[in-house]
């Protein structure tokens, strides 16, 4: 309790550095990478970071300087090959993009590695600190580092700001945006300009190798929830700050936890909470529709049935037994049970002991089932002629699913008709 | 003695990635491996935890295990959850990676592995880990007996299911129609990769084992008219990888798997070249579509 | 219009079918006669192509079911042969014209053998009859569009089956392969094989079929091209889709609702034969 007060409180200016560095860093990050998201791109993003490990270490090895910004132009400079080479080599042979993206990442990152011992070895220089690109260095944040994440996030965003219209066009419909006259390529160079400095900034949290889901994971989270690009970007960018604020924290408690992996297992549990619990695209959502699906299906059937029964005998006063309502239709024993408790809950059914009879407000509701089956009956043997044998199972489905607007339509295109395929009349 | 060993193990994990990538490239499945490759690495961080020890072989063979499952999420995410295949892709390794180096952090001295090991492996220290009889007879390293078990276990399967494998990976649909499991052999294939990759690790690491998985494939394909001469290619550039990454590490005082797959790009560089060269003077068109295929951003 | 044959080579029953829960196929049901050529016609999207590759078993129908010869498909499967989209391979693999051909040797009994003599032997006389002996050891990937469309139609002589299931075969195609490959189809017919071939244009369907299924995701019609060919059937299969159906198609899939409850996905045939 003491550490998370000291911790919010940002009493320590290393907490204030790191956090503050990796939440910009997270949050310019997962903006940028809703436009790799959409367009598709996740993986050449990967590519890239593992890519940028060679320029990082030339940029050292011409300069023997570590200076941010000398790295940083290295890092760009190796980022831009990579991404040109991968288009090259896909356009030039008839190797797939996924062969030439495994390609450039693991021969980049191979050189790399190469470069670094090498460095190391021939003690040319004091590396030290170069290798914390490899698992990111979140924990050791400068003011100065920090200085730089922010002006590059805020650069990031404002050129987003500045280019939203263009940018979602291009990832939504590119041919479309060059038949309006856009230029295309240019806007490309900016959009993929920006996403190497992203990704060159965003190694330095959480290390090449993970950079990838610091740039997609937001994105896919964030899918679940909305559709709209504009509040894409926004959850992402908080989910990605968050997840900055998250490792951060942890690695302060817990001083030999690695902060990047952290910033990442976070971003994760957001992932699959949200693709579980979403409400919209969520699988737990779904799964509950589903229920109700059935339990509609259910409810409905058996209003049905007491309708039959009713026109059989010539009254819908009369009661019937369950034992009637099986022999009529094969409902699940069990199933029915749960079924006519919803009923009589809704008090759209009577109950005595001798059975059930539909209620004055249940009557209506099994008089629209019956009629939306023998509407649906109708149209399937009117317009797509199919023989009068066939149309039942279909019938059976699709009656629990026509809304009021598509019944209207139903009618309209039938022309109110009064007998259905089996001469049975349609009670409206 | 032991420059011979390093080269011989190299070769080895080599030669089984070259001959596995060829049909992880063909089915265009590459980044599945390189997603593979990263996964695995809390099942072996956890098989160490469990076993104490780097060569057991059930678990090894626990953590191939997750790579298989890898696959298995990967593709549920697809299904279930309608996502794209590259954003699937990089949730699933990018998390379990994340894990794997959790673990190894918090458990720093019960595990012998540390965050560079996973990058780029431990290949010089191959021949100072031998397998002794119980006499002290040394038989070589043992990771050389390992890798080479795994190996002849990759020309079994590729021997014995050749038909079978080549008939999944060009026409799916095809293979599903006269009855064919193509969910079976996917299967089979998948966790022959994973095992691979498994054994590979301790040497070459996980990315850099990408870069054996890809490469050599990859400039084979480019030189080659049918499969048969695309695996004996992809065997030879695996072999001159090794050699060439050996002797490329010595001058440069680097790191041996960084210099394999340096030199991987160095051989695939030339094939690319040489493909080019070679299909401009004989005049074969080469059909493509490739119309929409676009990898920039 | 549903005409239905005598001793019919495939039965479509009640097939409803959907791609990510959406309805493709609604209600499906007709049979084709046995030693004809038939054709799968209907405008894009129509789902043709998923009705054979429902035929083939390459999809799970959400009700209904198919017989070929009056039996399953796993009964028969050795004389079934399917002919795939040309599209759908990819074409830069490294195989020749001769190693695709004997794909059509394989069998689930000896995938794990050589392929026999006589197998060599049929493989060789496909890649006679459609005129490609002398590319066999070709490499695919340098072949024309018309000459991968023959690689995959000698892959399913080389079957020996008694019905063809083609995924539009003439697509892609230059005019005088698209000739030589009619003729063939004709030469199998007279062989008393049936071949089954999904197409899209309208224009050469009366010319080259004698049976034609008419399909919007709902079939329009079934039988003889001269009964199927009326200018009312036509406008109807081609005249758009029905407002309706697409829009309750859509309410499906958005709301994750069965498309069929599950009394009736295995119903085979007309239900309980209840009518309500």
């Amino acid at each position: 309790m003491e550490k998370l007060i000291e911790f919010i409180s940002f009493s320590n200016p290393n907490v204030r550095f790191v956090t503050l560095g990796t939440m910009f860093i997270g949050m310019s990050a997962a903006t940028v990478g809703c436009f790799a998201f959409l367009r598709k791109r996740a993986l050449v993003g990967d590519a890239i970071a593992h890519a940028i490990l060679p320029g990082i270490a030339l940029a050292f090895m011409l300069t023997q300087s570590k200076s941010p910004w000398v790295l940083m132009g290295g890092a760009l400079v190796a980022g831009w090959l990579a991404m040109f080479l991968i288009e090259a080599i896909t356009k030039n042979s008839k190797l797939k993009p996924d062969t030439a993206i495994g390609l450039i990442l693991s021969v980049f990152f191979g050189l790399g590695i190469l470069m670094l011992t090498s460095i190391q070895h021939s003690g040319a220089g004091n590396q030290a600190g170069l290798d914390q690109f490899l698992f990111g260095k979140a924990a050791a944040i400068t003011p100065s580092d920090l200085k730089i994440y922010i002006a590059v996030g805020l650069v990031l965003l404002a050129l987003i700001f500045l280019f939203f219209k263009e940018f979602k066009l291009l990832s939504f419909n590119p041919d479309f945006a060059s038949i309006l006259g856009l230029p295309v390529k240019r806007l490309r160079f900016v959009l993929s300009s920006i996403t190497v400095l992203a990704i060159a900034t965003g190694i330095q949290a959480v290390g090449v190798v993970l950079m990838a889901a610091l740039l997609i994971t937001p994105a896919v989270a964030a899918r679940a929830w909305t559709s709209s690009l504009k509040i894409l970007l926004i959850i992402a960018g908080l989910f990605g700050a968050f997840s900055g604020l998250v490792g951060s924290y942890i690695s302060f408690t817990a001083p030999q936890m690695p902060t990047g992996p952290w910033i990442v297992m976070s971003l994760s549990a957001i992932a699959i909470f949200s693709i579980l619990f979403s409400p919209q695209r969520g699988l737990v959502a779904k799964i509950f529709r589903q229920r109700q699906n059935r339990q509609k299906i259910l409810t409905e059937n058996i209003l049905k049935a007491l309708y039959h029964l009713g026109e059989n005998q010539k009254s819908q006063q009369n009661y019937f037994s369950k034992k009637q309502l099986l022999n009529h239709r094969k409902f699940d024993a069990a199933e029915l049970n749960k079924g006519l408790k919803i009923l009589a809950k809704k008090l759209w059914l009577i109950e005595r002991e001798t059975g059930y009879k539909l209620s004055q407000t249940g009557l209506p509701e099994a008089q629209r089932i019956v009629r939306l089956h023998r509407l649906w009956e109708m149209y399937l043997s009117e317009r797509m002629r199919l023989k009068a044998d066939h149309i039942h199972p279909n019938a059976e489905t699709i009656e629990h699913i026509i809304s009021p607007e598509i019944e209207h339509q139903l009618l309209h295109e039938l022309d109110y008709p009064e007998l259905d395929p089996h001469q049975k009349p349609i009670p409206y | 003695m032991a420059a011979l060993y390093i080269i011989l193990t190299a070769s080895v994990i080599a030669i089984s990635c070259g001959l596995l990538g060829s049909f992880l490239i063909l089915r265009k499945m590459a980044l599945v491996g390189d997603a593979i490759s990263h996964a695995v690495l809390p099942g072996i961080v956890l098989a160490f935890l469990i076993s104490g020890s780097r060569d057991n072989i059930p678990m090894l063979i626990g953590a191939a295990v997750l790579g298989v499952i890898t696959t298995l999420i990967i593709e549920m995410l697809q299904k279930k959850a309608g996502m794209q295949e590259d954003a699937s892709i990089g949730i699933t390794f990018t998390w379990l990676f994340a894990l794997g180096v959790i673990l190894i952090t918090s458990y720093t001295g019960q595990v012998d592995l540390d965050q560079e090991c996973v990058l780029y492996g431990e290949i010089a220290y191959v021949p100072l880990d031998t397998f002794n009889l119980s006499n002290g007879l040394s038989l070589g390293p043992r990771a050389l007996w390992i890798s080479g078990s795994v190996l002849l276990l990759i020309i079994a399967f590729i021997l014995k299911g050749y038909k079978g494998l080549v008939l999944t990976t060009f026409n799916k649909d095809y293979a599903a129609s006269i009855g064919i499991s193509t969910a079976f052999w996917q299967l089979a294939f998948m966790s022959l990769v994973s095992l691979t990759t498994v054994v590979s690790f301790e040497s070459v690491g996980a990315i850099l084992v990408v870069a054996l998985l890809v490469a050599p494939p990859a400039a084979a394909y480019l030189l080659s008219q049918n499969l048969k001469k695309m695996l004996w290619l992809s065997t030879l550039f695996g072999i001159l990888t090794a050699v060439g990454g050996y002797y490329l590490a010595l001058v440069l005082d680097g790191s041996i798997a960084g210099a394999m797959a340096t030199f991987a790009g160095v051989l695939f560089a030339g094939a690319w070249g040489w493909s080019k060269l070679t299909s401009k003077h004989s005049g074969t068109i080469p059909v493509t579509d490739k119309k929409n295929i676009s990898t920039f951003f | 219009m549903d005409i239905r044959p005598d001793c019919p080579a495939i039965e479509v029953h009640n097939l409803t079918a959907s791609y990510n829960r959406k309805p493709v196929l609604w209600d499906v049901d007709f049979a084709l006669p046995q030693g004809k050529l038939v054709g799968i016609v209907g405008p894009n999207g129509s789902g043709k192509t998923t009705l054979l590759r429902n035929m083939m078993g390459l999809m799970k129908p959400d009700s209904g079911y198919v017989n070929l010869f009056g039996k399953s498909l796993d009964e028969v499967r050795e004389k079934v042969s399917y002919v795939p989209q040309r599209e759908t391979v990819d074409w830069d693999f490294p195989a020749s014209v001769m190693d695709v051909v004997e794909m059509g040797r394989y069998r689930k009994g000896n995938l794990f053998k050589r392929l026999s003599k006589q197998d060599k032997i049929l493989c060789t006389e496909a890649l006679e009859k459609v005129g490609l002996l002398d590319l066999a050891k070709r490499q695919i990937s340098q072949l024309s569009g018309g000459q991968q469309q023959r690689v995959f139609l000698a892959r399913s002589l080389a079957q020996q089956a008694d019905l063809y299931l083609m995924d539009e075969p003439f697509v892609g195609v230059d005019a005088a392969t698209e000739e030589s490959i009619l003729a063939l189809l004709t030469q199998m017919k007279s062989e008393g094989k049936t071949v089954v071939i999904v197409h899209h244009d309208l224009q050469t369907a009366y010319e080259y079929f004698d049976w034609i299924v008419l399909l919007n995701t709902r079939l329009v019609a079934s039988g003889e091209k001269e009964k199927v060919f009326t200018p009312q059937l036509l406008q109807e299969a081609y005249g758009g889709r029905l407002t309706v159906l697409s829009r309750i198609g859509d309410l499906m899939a958005k709301q994750d609702f069965p498309l069929r409850e599950k009394e009736f996905k295995e119903a085979k045939g007309t239900g309980d034969g209840k009518t309500y």
